[in-house]
C-alpha cells in the first residue's frame, strides 16, 4: 500500500516536472504589455524575425481585443508560430531589436505571441483556408517546421499537398525534439492540425526511400520539397557506447513526450555529453527525471557553447552542472550497465574553420566519474542515404541549393530547413526552418507557373 | 468576411474608416497613401481662400505613460492654392475611383462664394461635400467655421445656398462648442443637408509651462486656443452623435467624428448611428496603417456575431439611449468582488468609503488573518465607481439584484403623484 503510494508521489512529481515552466501572461499583463508596444514604423522587431511576422500589427490587435487577427497575422507569417513563441530566443532576435532596450525594458514579444496563439488554440479557431484548387500536386518529404511551413503556404496557394512523415505525428522537432516543460506537444499537434485541416494530406509512418522511392515521388509530383531534417545523435566510438544506461539526448526526450515517464533515472548521477540547445534539454530532462547529479560535459568552454544564452541559464537554474574542456575517451561498465565514464582534460588550440579555437587533449590527463548514466548530445547525422537516392548534390550532407529559390540540383528537387543548414556557430532554429518552407513555397510555385504559361 | 461597404446619404464606400479632412489628407500624396493603406475614404482637407499658417501649432495631452490621450491644434483649413489642391483631388479620384472622396469646404458668409466653390469642386468628381461650420480656431474669428456653427440660423441660410447647385451629397460638419448640438444640426437638416458629421474640435488649451509660464503651444510669446481632439474627446462626441441619432427632427445620417482609435469606438458609434466613421487623431500617432487593424477588428467583430454587412448595426443601440427621466428608478445592482482575481490594492475600499457610499470593508479573516474586502450590499447603490477604480478587470462585477417592484420612471412616478393629487384635489 505505501509503496503504491510512493509510486503515485512520484509519478506526479514527475509529472509536474514535465509541466510547461513559464507562465503564461495573465489577462491584465498582456493587455497592459500590449499597450506599452510603441507600435513603431518600420520596426526593428520584424526585421529581426526571420519570418518577418508584423509584431506591432499583431500587439496592437491584443490591445484592441481582436485576437482572431492578431492569431492570424502571427500564423499567416509562421506556420509555427505557436510553437515559435515559446522556443523562439527571443532576446537574441524580436526583443533583442526592440527599440524600448534603450529607453526601459524590451516588450515581451514571445509571450504576447503566445498569448494570441494559446487564445486560437483554446477556441478552437481555424486561422486558414485552401486556396482554390489549382491541379497541381506537391510532395513534402518531413512534417517538421519547414515541411509544414511549405505544406500551409502551398495549400492555400492551391496546391494539392502530400506530406510524407517517417514519424508516428507530424511537427518533426516541435512534437519529439523539445522538452515539455518548454514546448507542450498539445501546441505543436494544433500546429499540425491547422495545416491539416486546409486539406493537406499527411502520410505519417510513411518512410520516403523505404515505404514509398524518390523516384515515385518525381513520377506524381510536379515538384517535390525535401524537408527531411536531421537523423539520430551519432556513434561517440569509444568504448562502452554499447552498455545500457548509454542514451542519446534525442531519444530520450522523446521518451519524455511519448511515453509515461520513468522513475529509471531518480537519484543516480547523469553526465551529458555536448553543450548545445539538445545538451540543455537533454541535461534538464534528466534533472526532472529525478536524477541527483547532472552533469554537462564539453569540450571547450563556455564561450565556445552553442545553446541559447537563455537555454544556459535555465539549465543553471534547474541545477545542472558544468564542467568545460573534458572529453570522453572510455565508458566502464559493470555486468552490462554504465558504471562511470573515463574523461581527458583538453586546453584550446588554433581557432577551426568555424572561427572557434580546437580543443586539444592533454596527454596523460585521463581520470575517471562514477556515473549511471551518458547522455550523448553531440549533433545529429545527416540523412546522405536519402539525399543520394535522390541524386542531390550535396557537401556532408548539406544539401546544396540555389540561392534564392531553394532549387537543388534536381530541377523538380526543392529543399528546406535541416537538411539545407550549413551548421554556423549556433543551433538551427526553428523559426529558420519555418522561413525556408515559407519561401521554399514561394519559390516552387513561381518555377510551377512559370512552367505552365504558355511558351510565346 | 463581412460585407463592409457603406453608404451614408448616397455616398458610397468600400468601409466605414473615412479620414477626417486635417493634417493628414492635406495632400494627394497623403490621400493616395491612406488609400493604398486601406482607409475607404477621406474628406480634404478644407478648402477655401488660401491662408498663411503659424508655425508651433499641435501639442498632446499625456497622462500616466500614455502618449497623446488628447490632442490639440491651431493649424487652419488649407494653405494651398484651390487650384494644386484640385489638380490632385482629380488625380487621386482617377487612381482610386471606387475610394471616397470628399471635399470639405469654408468660404465667407456669400452666396456666390459657395456657389462658386461647390461647383469647382464637383466639377473634379467628388462623391461628396462637407461644409466645415466647426473650426473653433482662426477661421471662427473670420466669421467662418465655428462661428457659423454655432447660429442654427447661419447653418440653414448657408447650406441652402449650397443647396442650391449642389449635385452631389452635402454633409454638414457641426462644432461641439455648443450648448445643445441638436439645434444646429436640425437646421443643418432644415436647410437642405443630407448628412451632418459630428464632432469637429473642441476649444482647448493643452497646458502651460511651467517654466516660461507661456501657453503650450506657443507661438513666438502668444498662445491661441486651440481645437481639442482624440481619445479624451470620444465621450463628448458620443453623445453628440446618439443625441442627434434620436432626435427625429434631425432625421438625416451622422458620419461620426471624435476619438475614434479603435474598431472598437468605430463600432460604438455604428450602434449609437453614425453611418460611418472619420478618424485623425490617432492616425496622427500611429500613421495610416492602424487601419488595418480597424478593418480586420470590425470583420471579424461581425463574422464572430454572424452579422452579414457592417450597415446592419448602424443604429442598432439608439432606442437604448434616452433621457434621465425615463430610467426605471426599481433597478438595483450591486458590486461584487470576486477574491480569487482581487489583489487587495485596497482602491475599491478607500473609493468607497471617502467618495461613495461607505459599503465595502476591510474585513481581516479570523482563521487566517487575512484582510478581504467585503461589500455590504444593503448599502451599495450600484455607483460602479469601485469597479471603475479597480485596475485588475473582471475582479469587481455589477449584478443586478431582481427588485420586487414593477419598473418605475422619475416621469412616471411625477405623472402619477399628479394624478394622485388631481385625485385628492377632485375629492375635495
Amino acid at each position: 500500500m505505501s509503496v503504491r503510494r510512493e509510486e503515485t508521489k512520484t509519478a506526479s512529481m514527475l509529472q509536474a516536472n514535465f509541466q510547461e515552466v513559464v507562465p503564461a501572461l495573465k489577462p491584465k499583463e498582456a493587455i497592459d504589455e500590449a499597450n506599452r508596444c510603441l507600435f513603431c514604423y518600420d520596426a526593428p522587431c520584424i526585421k529581426a524575425c526571420p519570418t518577418s511576422i508584423d509584431i506591432p500589427s499583431f500587439i496592437k490587435k491584443i490591445a484592441t481585443g481582436n485576437l482572431l487577427g492578431s492569431a492570424r497575422t502571427i500564423m499567416e507569417a509562421n506556420p509555427v508560430g505557436a510553437s515559435c513563441a515559446r522556443v523562439c530566443p527571443t532576446e537574441e532576435l524580436c526583443e533583442g531589436a526592440c527599440v524600448l532596450n534603450h529607453a526601459s525594458k524590451p516588450i515581451m514579444i514571445g509571450l504576447l505571441q503566445r498569448h494570441a496563439t494559446d487564445w486560437a488554440i483554446k477556441n478552437q479557431k481555424i486561422l486558414f483556408h485552401a486556396g482554390e484548387q489549382n491541379g497541381k500536386r506537391v510532395a513534402i518529404v518531413g512534417g517538421g517546421p519547414a515541411g509544414l511551413s511549405a505544406a500551409r503556404e502551398l495549400a492555400r496557394l492551391g496546391y494539392e499537398v502530400t506530406v510524407f512523415e517517417a514519424r508516428e505525428k507530424a511537427g518533426g522537432l516541435n512534437t519529439y525534439g523539445i522538452v515539455s516543460f518548454r514546448l507542450p506537444q498539445e501546441v505543436a499537434l494544433w500546429e499540425v492540425e491547422q495545416i491539416e485541416q486546409m486539406g493537406v494530406t499527411i502520410k505519417t509512418g510513411t518512410r520516403v526511400g523505404v515505404d514509398v522511392t524518390p523516384e515515385e515521388l518525381l513520377q506524381s509530383f510536379e515538384a517535390v520539397l525535401l524537408a527531411a531534417g536531421m537523423g539520430a545523435v551519432p556513434m561517440l566510438n569509444i568504448e562502452g557506447e554499447d552498455l545500457i544506461g548509454v542514451l542519446d539526448a534525442i531519444s530520450l526526450v522523446e521518451d519524455t513526450k511519448t511515453k509515461p515517464l520513468t522513475d529509471l533515472m531518480l537519484g543516480k548521477k547523469v553526465v551529458v555529453i555536448g553543450a548545445g540547445n539538445t545538451a540543455i534539454d537533454g541535461a534538464t530532462a534528466s534533472k526532472r527525471l529525478g536524477a541527483q547529479l547532472v552533469q554537462i560535459l564539453y569540450r571547450r568552454t563556455e564561450k565556445e557553447m552553442t545553446c541559447y544564452e537563455f537555454e544556459y541559464e535555465f539549465a543553471k537554474q534547474d541545477g545542472v552542472e558544468f564542467r568545460w574542456l573534458v572529453a570522453p575517451t572510455r565508458i566502464i561498465g559493470e555486468n552490462g550497465r554504465v558504471t562511470g565514464i573515463e574523461l581527458m582534460r583538453m586546453e584550446l588550440g588554433e581557432p577551426d574553420a568555424k572561427g572557434r579555437r580546437r580543443p586539444e587533449p592533454v596527454p596523460g590527463s585521463e581520470f575517471v566519474m562514477e556515473v549511471d548514466f551518458v547522455v550523448k548530445a553531440i549533433g545529429q547525422t545527416r540523412h546522405v542515404d536519402l539525399i543520394e537516392m535522390f541524386g542531390l548534390q550535396h557537401k556532408n550532407g548539406i544539401v546544396e541549393i540555389e540561392e534564392g529559390t531553394y532549387r537543388t540540383s534536381h530541377p523538380h528537387v526543392y529543399a528546406a530547413g535541416d537538411v539545407i543548414f550549413g551548421g554556423g556557430n549556433t543551433d538551427a532554429m526553428v523559426v529558420d526552418a519555418a522561413n525556408h518552407g515559407k519561401r521554399a513555397a514561394h519559390a516552387i510555385h513561381t518555377a510551377l507557373e512559370a512552367k505552365s504559361q504558355p511558351v510565346l | 468576411m463581412a460585407d463592409l461597404r457603406i453608404n451614408l446619404a448616397g455616398i458610397e464606400s468600400p468601409n466605414p474608416f473615412w479620414l477626417a479632412s486635417a493634417p493628414p489628407t492635406n495632400s494627394g500624396y497623403q490621400v493616395q497613401r491612406a488609400f493604398d493603406a486601406g482607409w475607404g475614404g477621406a474628406v480634404w482637407k478644407t478648402l477655401g481662400e488660401p491662408i498663411i499658417n503659424v508655425t508651433s501649432r499641435f501639442a498632446g495631452l499625456h497622462f500616466g505613460g500614455q502618449r497623446v490621450l488628447g490632442f490639440n491644434n491651431i493649424e487652419l483649413i488649407t494653405d494651398r492654392p484651390l487650384e494644386e489642391n484640385l489638380k490632385e483631388m482629380l488625380e487621386t479620384k482617377k487612381l482610386f475611383p471606387k475610394h471616397t472622396l470628399i471635399a470639405s469646404l469654408m468660404v465667407e458668409h456669400k452666396r456666390e462664394a459657395w456657389h462658386e466653390i461647390v461647383k469647382k469642386v464637383e466639377a473634379i468628381g467628388v462623391d461628396g461635400l462637407e461644409l466645415n461650420f466647426g473650426c473653433p480656431h482662426g477661421m471662427a474669428e473670420r466669421g467662418m467655421g465655428s462661428a457659423v456653427g454655432q447660429h442654427p440660423d447661419l447653418i440653414r441660410q448657408q447650406v441652402e445656398w449650397v443647396k442650391e447647385v449642389a449635385q452631389t451629397p452635402v454633409i454638414v460638419k457641426l462644432t461641439p462648442n455648443i450648448t445643445d448640438i441638436r439645434f444646429t444640426a436640425r437646421a443643418a437638416s432644415e436647410g437642405g443637408a443630407d448628412a451632418v458629421s459630428m464632432i469637429n474640435t473642441i476649444n482647448s488649451l493643452i497646458g502651460v509651462d511651467l517654466d516660461s509660464w507661456l501657453p503650450i503651444p506657443h507661438v513666438d510669446g502668444k498662445g491661441a486656443h486651440g481645437g481639442y481632439c482624440g481619445p479624451a474627446v470620444k465621450p463628448i462626441a458620443l453623445n453628440m452623435v446618439a443625441e442627434c441619432a434620436r432626435d427625429p427632427q434631425v432625421g438625416i445620417p451622422i458620419s461620426g467624428i471624435g476619438g475614434i482609435s479603435t474598431w472598437q469606438d468605430a463600432v460604438e458609434f455604428l450602434l449609437m448611428g453614425a453611418s460611418g466613421v472619420q478618424v485623425c487623431t490617432a492616425a496622427m500617432h500611429h500613421g495610416f496603417r492602424i487601419v488595418e487593424d480597424m478593418i480586420d477588428g470590425l470583420n471579424n467583430y461581425l463574422d464572430e456575431r454572424g452579422i452579414a454587412s457592417v450597415m446592419d448595426i448602424v443604429g442598432k443601440a439608439v432606442h437604448t439611449y434616452s433621457d434621465w427621466g425615463h430610467l426605471n428608478l426599481n433597478y438595483k445592482v450591486v458590486a461584487r468582488i470576486h477574491e480569487e482575481t482581487c489583489i487587495n490594492c485596497n482602491k475599491c475600499h478607500i473609493a468607497c468609503e471617502d467618495t461613495s457610499h461607505q459599503c465595502i470593508d476591510i474585513v481581516t479573516d479570523e482563521m487566517t488573518g487575512k484582510e478581504r474586502l467585503v461589500v455590504r450590499e444593503e448599502d451599495c447603490v450600484g455607483c460602479n465607481l469601485c469597479s471603475i477604480v479597480c485596475p485588475v478587470e473582471g475582479t469587481i462585477e455589477m449584478v443586478e439584484i431582481p427588485s420586487d417592484q414593477p419598473p418605475l420612471s422619475w416621469n412616471q412616478r411625477q405623472a402619477a403623484l399628479a394624478a394622485d393629487r388631481s385625485c385628492e384635489a377632485a375629492q375635495e
